[in-house]
């Protein structure tokens, strides 16, 4: 897999991500994705439920989140992440991307929308742009922080 | 079946299975199925409510699902492993999703569900009034099988409704 230029935190440390997704396959995959960003997975979840417990758990620099999900949708769960914590930073990475759905995750607080199969390019690019505001830099990290 | 509903299906599995085998389908024989699906190797499936309902089976050689399990995890993946089904499920995530979002845009109006590994041999009728279409596609790692059967629920509904006259 390509290596990307590391994304990292304000403070140098790798971003921390949380990954929802139901299907361990695409979690894994993005998993991989995410480490060659430079960055490192904080924490995963099955469905919307789990998700919320583990945000206030690990209090991730992002979450990429699944649409369709069992028990919990993935913009139910946006809405009442957002809704305890408004500084949350939510990607939807979802199969399903018609204009409903992306209007409505927009509008329950998500930063931005990615489609099935994800492209890393595309993500990295929309990772660096969610977290712009929070002063991420493009850099090497140093050996320690690998 | 209208052909409209099948062509985002069609594209879309084309363009995931493109990408995710760096190489083309080509579409090999297209069929009409009045009976239940026969599985032929590893399948996922995902059903559908709403305007339009019905369910939709992709289905893989081991050898082609291995494929793209092998590309997805950046590893080499045998037919054997227990990732390979999971594979499956994602694909028919991606495709039907991809199509999905196609449909949706034309003003159809439905949801899906996660998709699900087809552990069962045969896979029943859709509807006692269902068409189901089987999409066969070539790639080189192997067959790839669509299996689409899908009915418009609001034309029907609309059939039904009591005819008034004057």
């Amino acid at each position: 897999m390509r290596q990307f230029e590391p994304l990292t935190r304000k403070d140098r440390q790798p971003v921390r991500y949380l990954i929802v997704d139901d299907s361990v396959f695409a979690r894994k995959s993005l998993a991989k994705t995410v480490e060659s960003f430079g960055g490192t997975l904080a924490g995963e979840a099955a469905d919307g439920c789990a998700a919320i417990a583990e945000y206030t758990r690990v209090k991730p620099d992002i979450v990429l989140m699944d649409i369709t999900m069992p028990q919990m949708e993935g913009i139910e769960a946006v809405e009442r992440i957002v809704g305890e914590h408004a500084d949350a930073r939510i990607v939807m990475v979802s199969s399903v991307g018609y204009q409903d759905n992306i209007l409505a995750a927009l509008q329950k607080g998500a930063r931005h929308f990615v489609q099935k199969p994800v492209k890393p390019e595309a993500l990295y690019e929309i990772i660096r742009y969610v977290l712009s505001d929070e002063g991420v830099t493009v850099g090497a990290l140093g050996e320690n922080e690998r | 079946m209208k052909m409209d509903l099948i062509q985002p299906f069609i594209g879309s599995l084309d363009a995931v299975l493109s990408e995710m085998m760096q190489a083309p389908a080509t579409i090999v024989n297209l069929a009409m199925e009045e009976d239940g699906y026969q599985k032929k190797g590893l399948a996922a499936e995902v059903i559908f409510k709403g305007q339009i309902e019905g369910r939709v089976v992709l289905d893989m050689d081991p050898s082609a699902a291995s494929r793209v399990a092998s590309f997805l995890t950046g590893g080499n993946v045998e037919s054997g492993e227990p990732i390979v089904p999971e594979t499956v499920c994602e694909l028919a995530n991606m495709v039907i999703g991809n199509a999905v979002t196609q449909l949706n845009d034309r003003g159809f109006q439905f949801k899906v569900r996660p998709p699900t590994v087809l552990t069962r041999e045969q896979c029943e009728k859709a509807g006692q009034d269902s068409e189901a279409t089987l999409l066969c596609f070539e790639t080189p790692s192997g067959k790839v099988y669509l299996n689409i059967a899908m009915k418009y629920h609001a034309r029907r509904a609309r059939e039904r409704a009591p005819i008034t006259v004057g």
